[in-house]
């Protein structure tokens, strides 16, 4: 019996991507972000989440992509995860869907412009939607990043 | 029966009760013959036997049974107290926290305790001391059981004289069902039946035992009566859940012949029921079930009633989980930021009843602050309680004689300091004895008593806590610490001739003297002393040292009383609102472009008081977009301070001083350099808290 997961959606660039929604705490509008400097650069600052402070950064900016600018569709969605609270800067969060775990496939080495190793894989949704989950322990991991501005530095 | 949900209690009470255990035990160290100690400590150590039991930690139970075997004897004054026995009775402390520590953890509380019970039970029998025969001390065990049968010369006396006055004395000896559970109540009961027949001269146990239910399940009772035999058996036999009631009319011959008969009857008494008897004879293991289940209906008691034996120096407190408190604070935090809210609202709307009832609300609010802090406010005891043991053990391995000193134990620091204060402080403690304290030799060789002194105090002073630690050791060598700085590159030697005292000890904490071989050299000061420093600043304290040659040293560690709320400057730069802690802000104020120079390498200096102080600019070093002081003609500057080095910090504007809530950035962003953390406005917004240590490095 395959295991059945709820699955929230957004978007990123062109692409669709995916977070179990048991790891969503969240998704809030854009709201105004303090700036903390002398972070990682795609970390936008921190917003006031009902009282608790919580870092955000922008999924483009973290993927490598050209950030865009925030409209009325962008997102934030805050995850829990690994022990961190981090708010994710989306292009639009559209639906939760139902889908089945073995409906993820392997991830092929770039979708999208995104690197493998943050995905958990690419999951057919109705023969036509192409959902890209994403790993999220890469994707928190700050020890890679930490070493690659090591590297330019 | 599920017992999950006393767990935590017995957790709670369990580590009280070793807590005591361990604070008389040091007591009774200082005065040895004090029965009035042993007391306690026996109360202490069969309350919590009593507990494991009923948990069915039998370690603990059966380990806790042995002592209390040798506590009997001492209190009864069948066995000196020698340092022998300390020892294994410290010993045995050690593994009982062990054990509790183990089951805190999640653990069985299992662990091998025979060695230590084989050496209490050699104490018991006194096989550790050779020349005691093994016959003697049985014969003096024997006569303890049944000396508490045995009637003295002035009780004697009285029944004498009350039977030559026709008056009837009886022997009366209750039994209680096993399954009593307010045995005390029982048993006074059977005091108040007896009161309307005559007077008690006698009781086995003692009656204040009786009331503390420190019996197993029968007593008996010397009783001078009017009644007749049958009037006083029928009276007793009434009340509820007494099994049996056994009465001897006693003559005066029975009287004057009682105690001989009662040494008479001690063997064969030994194999019957005697139950309390029974108990200091027999091995913990081999536990007859008639005392285990009784010990287990006293423990389900103070399980549920808490610790029953000292109700009357309780104060009128009650446990509350930690967390709660957390949660309790976070809420007024949030209150506080709607209040700030609502104030600029107010301030915005400009209606009197709005403004009056913001007032009102502001008020209580800062009362209810004010007593939320106070709720999480924990005397320092809770560290201090345990540093007599460990200081009473270092100085006996290290061969050295130390008179510790606590005083001001009941000063009170927030929770949050408390739980980081513990290890710093043992470090330096440590630190005083092993390196500053002399040995033996060498203070009598100094002309100072043999004994060190060992002070720690801790004391309230405005908005911070001062912890000292003080010994009257050997001191620190200035010369020494400056020879290894100046050869670990910390100074050079021009420079070092001018420096105070105290600049020349911040050495100490530097990390290059944390290593072995160093210390030797500069008399041993500095095991990670770094580490100490690194903690204590993180905790938004600081710590000096004083230190006079010969005389001692002392480490003076001040803390700020709570971590999270704090009176915080804001101020902008540009559009950006930062905090920074008012306590490190020295004062604020203005200087003209003309008047700020600039030294080779780009740095801006200022002139402040009689010297000159780096002004730095926060906009670059944040790199702030909106906003570059560069282009003002005049700067607003705030001037920190963080021990003896001042800055200048460059700043567009300021907004005003506010009570702050510290929170945290969240785990993602652990570290930020130069920021502490953020706090929430009054508009909702989060500003930075400004860390003006990392900017004074």
């Amino acid at each position: 019996m395959a295991e059945e997961i709820k699955v929230v959606v957004f978007k990123l660039a062109h692409e669709e991507y995916g977070i179990e929604v048991e790891k969503v705490k969240t998704i809030e509008r854009m709201m105004p972000i303090t700036r903390v400097p002398k972070t990682f650069t795609f970390i936008k600052g921190v917003v006031n989440l009902r009282g608790v402070v919580v870092p955000v950064m922008d999924l483009r900016g973290r993927f490598g992509l050209p950030e865009a600018e925030y409209d009325d569709q962008t997102r934030i969605i805050i995850v829990n995860s690994h022990e961190m609270e981090v708010g994710f800067i989306v292009d639009g969060a559209s639906d939760v869907i139902d889908m089945n775990a073995e409906q993820i496939e392997a991830p092929p080495e770039v979708v999208g412009g995104v690197k493998a190793k943050y995905l958990r894989g690419v999951a057919k949704i109705n023969d036509q939607r192409l959902l890209i989950m994403l790993n999220l322990a890469e994707v928190l991991n700050r020890d890679e990043i930490i070493k690659l501005e090591e590297l330019e530095a | 029966m599920d017992l999950n949900q006393y767990l935590s209690m017995f957790l709670d009470e369990a580590n009280d009760h070793l807590q005591a255990l361990n604070e008389h035990m040091l007591e009774l160290e200082n005065s040895p013959d004090d029965v009035g100690i042993v007391q306690v400590i026996f109360r202490s150590a069969h309350t919590l036997k009593g507990m494991s039991a009923t948990m069915g930690y039998e370690d603990l139970a059966s380990l806790t049974h042995e002592m209390e075997n040798v506590l009997d004897l001492v209190r009864n004054h069948q066995l000196k107290m020698d340092e022998m026995i300390f020892d294994t009775l410290f010993k045995s402390l050690d593994a009982l926290e062990t054990m509790v520590a183990d089951i805190a953890n999640g653990g069985t509380g299992k662990s091998d305790v025979s060695s230590i019970v084989a050496s209490l039970k050699s104490i018991v029998s006194g096989d550790y001391k050779k020349e005691q025969s093994g016959v003697a001390v049985e014969a003096s065990e024997n006569e303890d059981k049944h000396a508490e049968d045995q009637i003295d010369e002035f009780q004697r006396s009285i029944l004498e004289q009350s039977i030559e006055a026709g008056m009837h004395v009886l022997y009366i000896k209750v039994t209680l069902q096993q399954t009593c559970v307010l045995k005390a109540a029982r048993a006074y009961m059977i005091f108040q039946a007896l009161g309307s027949h005559g007077e008690v001269v006698k009781t086995t146990p003692p009656a204040h035992e009786i009331e503390q239910e420190n019996f197993d399940t029968g007593f008996s009772i010397f009783f001078v009566s009017g009644s007749g035999v049958e009037q006083v058996k029928k009276d007793i036999a009434d009340i509820s859940e007494v099994e049996s009631v056994e009465i001897q009319m006693l003559t005066i011959e029975d009287v004057k012949n009682w105690n001989d008969m009662k040494d008479a009857e001690s063997q064969a008494k030994q194999e019957a029921v005697a139950a309390s008897a029974e108990v200091a004879a027999s091995s913990a293991v081999a536990e007859s079930p008639a005392d285990k289940s009784a010990d287990e209906q006293k423990a389900n008691r103070s399980v549920q009633s808490g610790s029953s034996g000292n109700k009357a120096v309780q104060n009128r407190t009650i446990r509350v989980d930690i967390e709660r408190l957390d949660v309790l604070m976070n809420l007024l935090s949030e209150m506080l930021i709607d209040r700030a809210r609502l104030e600029d609202l107010a301030l915005d709307i400009k209606r009197t009843d709005l403004t009056e009832t913001v007032e009102h609300l502001a008020r209580i609010s800062t009362d209810l602050q004010s007593i939320v802090l106070k709720l999480r406010m924990v005397p320092i005891d809770v560290v201090f309680n345990r540093f007599p043991r460990m200081i009473r053990d270092l100085a006996r391995s290290l061969n050295k004689k130390v008179d510790f000193v606590i005083t001001g134990a009941d000063t009170e620091l927030d929770r949050t300091v408390i739980d980081e204060i513990g290890d710093p402080l043992v470090h330096l403690l440590r630190n005083a004895i092993d390196h500053g304290i002399e040995s033996i030799q060498d203070r009598v060789a100094a002309g100072k008593p043999e004994t060190g002194t060992l002070n720690l105090r801790a004391y309230h002073s405005g908005n911070h806590v001062f912890i000292e630690i003080q010994e009257d050791g050997k001191g620190i060598q200035r010369e020494a610490v400056l020879k290894k700085a100046i050869k670990n590159g910390l100074v050079d030697a021009d420079k070092a001739a001018n420096m105070t005292d105290e600049q020349v000890y911040q050495f100490l904490f530097a990390s290059g003297f944390s290593t072995a071989e160093q210390v030797s050299d500069i008399s041993g000061r500095g095991v990670g002393l770094d580490v100490v420093k690194t903690k204590i600043t993180s905790l938004g304290g600081h710590v000096v040292v004083q230190s006079k040659p010969g005389q001692g040293t002392t480490f003076i560690v001040q803390l700020p009383l709570t971590l999270s709320i704090l009176s915080a400057m804001l101020f902008r730069l540009g559009d950006e609102k930062y905090a920074i802690p008012l306590t490190s802000i020295v004062e604020t104020g203005l200087v003209r472009k003309e008047e700020i120079r600039r030294v080779h390498g780009g740095m801006r200096m200022i002139d402040y008081r009689q010297g000159v102080i780096p002004l730095l600019s926060l906009s670059s070093m944040f790199g702030c977009s909106g906003y570059s002081d560069f282009e003002e003609d005049e700067v607003e500057i705030i001037i920190i301070r963080k021990g003896d080095s001042v800055a200048a910090l460059a700043v567009d504007d300021f907004i005003g001083q506010s009570e702050i809530v510290l929170k945290p950035l969240g785990n993602y962003l652990k570290s930020v350099q130069g920021i502490s953390g953020a706090t929430i406005l009054g508009d909702g917004q989060v500003a930075l808290i400004v860390d003006p240590n990392a900017l004074l490095k």
